[in-house]
This record gives structure tokens, C-alpha cells and sequence, in this order.
């Protein structure tokens, strides 16, 4: 029981994870090309780019500082992997959920961007130094909001049912939030933190519009940008899965429902249903939250971005978090 | 049995980076190949911003002798296996430049070029047949 909870299943987690965020990654490729009227590559494209980086020398510039450029992908990876574990997926409870709860998931999400910051100051190219830099803001204007969404949520579920674990995203997924509001107040509240929430996804994925770490057009891939080879496939690789970690918990806190119970079925395959209409729940929000936004819009600048986490989200977050306070008030 | 390396050179062609080092006219005439009506990401090419990620150099244009040495250099920077084509008539006499005294006349003394594609500027569908021929190439060459 042991090794099938704490060996067999966080394996089965990670490589399913990364197998359908590359998956997603492709099907966004296609789509955005779609609405560029091109083509687009192939679905499998991802896999393929993968197993090309993984064949391609690795190389470590004369000015960086090898260990740390070397380390930076592998905790990067690791980091994000970890986030895995904490989260509920498809209904099931989380596998590490006796060892870290909301507020591990919220301090671990600063992890990858840190592991970013470390492997561009590490590659020792000024380029990657400025990305490192951008990086480090952003990653300071959205942890804010994302905290205050964390707490409202945490502040609900304790004070409907205080004698759960508030912070337990188990219980926060068993719990779900829309039933726990008494009037339209709470819901407009939930609804602004959960706007605040989707637009913090982007930013915490690094894409158009939010891709200034990486800027391809202007910093020539930011921190990336001395990468190469085996390195750089392992970023690849950690994008994938961030791609499955941000939307789940997303979907753990908002939308933690299943269909299952609809359907008069055996375990297994009600297992099944689950865990598909997971998937579909995970795309739908990456669908309106990443690609259509990566499409319409342009990269925005370092300040423009700043406005936009520190001041309109954290706003827009703390309104929601004051509705909710009023709703339970009244 | 294939060999390693036609295996290695079987992934990359499913995958194919390029970086343009474009001095000239060439690169305007090559942009119809990323947009709509060719769309190079359907083969899976795509455009690197950095020299590091890049599998194929693509040098377009005349080559100054001061260009010729940022050019260079942005070889040196690629990972192995890496491969240059030379797009155009410039890279291959100097083109309409031929008698200008600070233009490289051959890229293919200074640079391993291991394609030329002709033309003035050569037509997308030249420069896609190019990418499937050239790692082929390659792997005949060694």
C-alpha cells in the first residue's frame, strides 16, 4: 500500500502529466495557427521537439557558472512535478495530502520561476540577465493576488464548516466554494477572484501577453536564451506540466465537481468518466485563458505588466474578498 | 540498421529550428514562409530567437566582410549537428554585387555551407525542399 501510494502513483501522476501537457501544448499550437488561418504542426509536434533538444549538444557557456546553470532546469522540472502531488486530479485526493496543503502549493508555484531567475543569472549573457530580471518582477506582482484569492477561499471554508482543515485542498475540492456563498454578493465575489485567478494563469505560464521573461522579438528568449540541448528540453518539458498544474488548481478550487454520479456505473469506470471530463475542464480554461489570449494579443511592457498584477488584479481580487466578507456578514 | 547518426538526423528533421541571419532583400522575400499561405510550422519548422536552439543557419543575402564576421560567430554559437544554407545568388557569386570590392563573392570559403539554394530570392517551396534535402544530405556526407 506504501509503495502504491507514494511510488507507483505520484509516477503514473508525473508522466501522465507530462504526456497531456504536451498533448495540450500541441492542440494550442494547432488551434492558434487555426485562427491564423496556417495549418499548424503536427499534434505530436511537441514529442518531436522534445526528442530532438534531447540529442542536441548540451552546451554550458565560458562564462556561466556550471553547476548552478545545470541545476536550474532539473529543479525547475522537479519543482513543478512536486506541485503535482499536492494537487487533487480527477477527483482523486492528493497524493502527498497529509504532508502540504494550499498554502505549500502557493509557495511552491515561486519555485519554477525562481529555478528561471537562477539558470539566466547563472548563463552569465546579458540577455538572460534581463529576462532573470523581468522574471523576478513578475513573479513578485502576481504571487499577491494569487495569495489573497488562497486566503478568501481558506477564510470561506473555515467559517461555513469550521472544523475542517481550512487550507486542505481536499477539503476545499469536497467542499465546493458556489455552495458555501449564501447570496449574490458572495457569488459576484467568487466570480471576481476567479477572474483574478485566469488571468494570473497566463502570467504564471509565461505566454503572450505576459511573456516578458522570455521575449523571443527582444531579449532573443530571455533566460532561455543561452540554453541548448538537454537543458533546455528539461524548461521544455516543465512548461508542459505547468500547463496540467495551473488549470488544476484552478479546477480544485472552482470547478472541483465530477460527473460520475450522473452515470450509473462500477468504480472504474466512473474512474474513467472522471477523469475525462477532467481533462475536458482542463482544456476549456486553458483553451479561453491561454490560446485565444496568446492570439489577440501583443506583449505588454515591464510596467504595463506591474499595473496589471499589482494594482488591477490585486484589486479586482480584493473586492471579491471583501464581497465574500460582506455576503457571510449579512 | 540504421546507423546513430541517421537515427539522430531522422529526429531532427521531424523538428527542424532555424535561425536567419538575413542581411537583405532575402529576408522580406522569405516571410511569406512563416505566414499563412506556406506556414512553415506545419513541417515543424519554427523560427528560434537565439543562435543556441537553432539546427539550421540560414544566411541569406550578400555577405560583407564585417558582416561576414558577425555571421561567424552566430555559427559558432549553434549546438551540434548544426548545418548553414546559403539562400540566394548573393551567397553564391555575390549575386548583382559581384564586382563590389566588400562583398564576399563564395560564402562556402569561410562558412561550411552545406546547400545552396538558388534564386533571386529562391521561392518558399524552394527553401522547404532545401530542409528535407539537406540533414539527407548530411547523412550521406558522413
Amino acid at each position: 500500500m506504501f509503495i502504491l501510494r507514494f511510488v507507483v502513483a505520484p509516477i503514473i501522476a508525473i508522466l501522465g502529466a507530462i504526456f497531456v501537457g504536451l498533448i495540450i501544448m500541441g492542440i494550442d499550437r494547432i488551434l492558434a495557427a487555426r485562427m491564423q488561418s496556417r495549418v499548424g504542426p503536427p499534434l505530436r509536434q511537441p514529442f518531436w521537439d522534445v526528442k530532438k533538444l534531447m540529442i542536441k549538444e548540451n552546451i554550458i557557456p565560458e562564462n556561466a557558472i556550471s553547476w548552478l546553470f545545470n541545476a536550474a532546469p532539473v529543479i525547475c522540472l522537479a519543482v513543478v512535478s512536486t506541485i503535482l502531488l499536492y494537487l487533487p486530479l480527477a477527483g482523486f485526493s492528493p497524493i502527498l495530502a497529509a504532508h502540504g496543503d494550499l498554502i505549500v502549493v502557493v509557495y511552491l508555484l515561486i519555485l519554477p520561476a525562481l529555478a528561471k531567475v537562477i539558470g539566466g543569472f547563472a548563463s552569465g549573457s546579458p540577455f538572460a540577465s534581463v529576462g532573470a530580471q523581468r522574471e523576478m518582477v513578475m513573479m513578485m506582482s502576481y504571487e499577491f493576488p494569487l495569495a489573497i484569492i488562497a486566503v478568501s477561499v481558506a477564510w470561506l471554508l473555515s467559517k461555513v464548516h469550521p472544523s475542517l482543515d481550512a487550507f486542505s485542498l481536499q477539503a476545499i475540492a469536497t467542499h465546493p466554494v458556489w455552495g458555501l456563498v449564501k447570496g449574490p454578493l458572495g457569488i459576484v465575489g467568487l466570480i471576481l477572484l476567479l477572474v483574478s485567478l485566469l488571468v494570473v494563469t497566463p502570467g504564471e505560464l509565461s505566454v503572450i501577453p505576459f511573456d516578458l521573461p522570455d521575449a523571443p522579438t527582444e531579449i532573443v528568449g530571455g533566460v532561455l536564451a543561452e540554453y541548448s540541448g538537454r537543458n533546455y528540453a528539461l524548461f521544455y518539458l516543465a512548461s508542459a506540466v505547468k500547463l496540467v498544474v495551473l488549470p488544476s488548481l484552478l479546477i480544485a478550487i472552482f470547478f472541483p465537481y465530477g460527473i460520475s454520479g450522473l452515470f450509473n456505473v462500477g468504480a472504474a469506470a466512473a474512474g474513467v468518466i472522471d477523469v475525462v471530463f477532467f481533462l475536458v475542464k482542463l482544456f476549456v480554461i486553458l483553451f479561453f485563458s491561454v490560446t485565444c489570449v496568446h492570439v489577440l494579443a501583443a506583449r505588454l511592457k515591464i510596467d504595463q505588466l506591474v499595473n496589471t498584477y499589482f494594482m488591477a488584479m490585486t484589486a479586482v481580487s480584493l473586492v471579491g474578498l471583501v464581497l465574500i466578507v460582506l455576503d457571510a456578514a449579512i | 540498421m540504421p546507423s546513430e547518426k541517421a537515427i539522430k538526423m531522422n529526429r531532427i528533421i521531424k523538428a527542424i529550428w532555424v535561425f536567419n541571419w538575413f542581411n537583405s532583400c532575402g529576408f522580406t522575400e522569405l516571410i511569406p514562409v512563416v505566414g499563412s499561405r506556406w506556414d512553415m510550422e506545419r513541417f515543424g519548422m519554427i523560427i528560434t530567437p537565439t543562435p543556441r536552439h537553432a539546427d539550421v543557419l540560414f544566411i541569406a543575402g550578400y555577405q560583407t566582410w564585417k558582416s561576414l564576421e558577425r555571421a561567424k560567430r552566430v555559427y559558432e554559437q549553434m549546438a551540434e549537428p548544426r548545418v548553414v544554407l546559403g539562400l540566394g545568388a548573393c551567397t553564391m557569386s555575390g549575386g548583382m554585387y559581384w564586382d563590389s570590392y566588400n562583398t564576399v563573392k563564395r560564402l562556402s570559403d569561410y562558412l561550411p555551407v552545406t546547400m545552396y539554394i538558388p534564386g533571386c530570392p529562391p521561392r518558399p517551396e524552394a527553401v522547404f525542399e532545401a530542409c528535407v534535402k539537406i540533414f539527407q544530405h548530411v547523412k550521406e556526407l558522413k
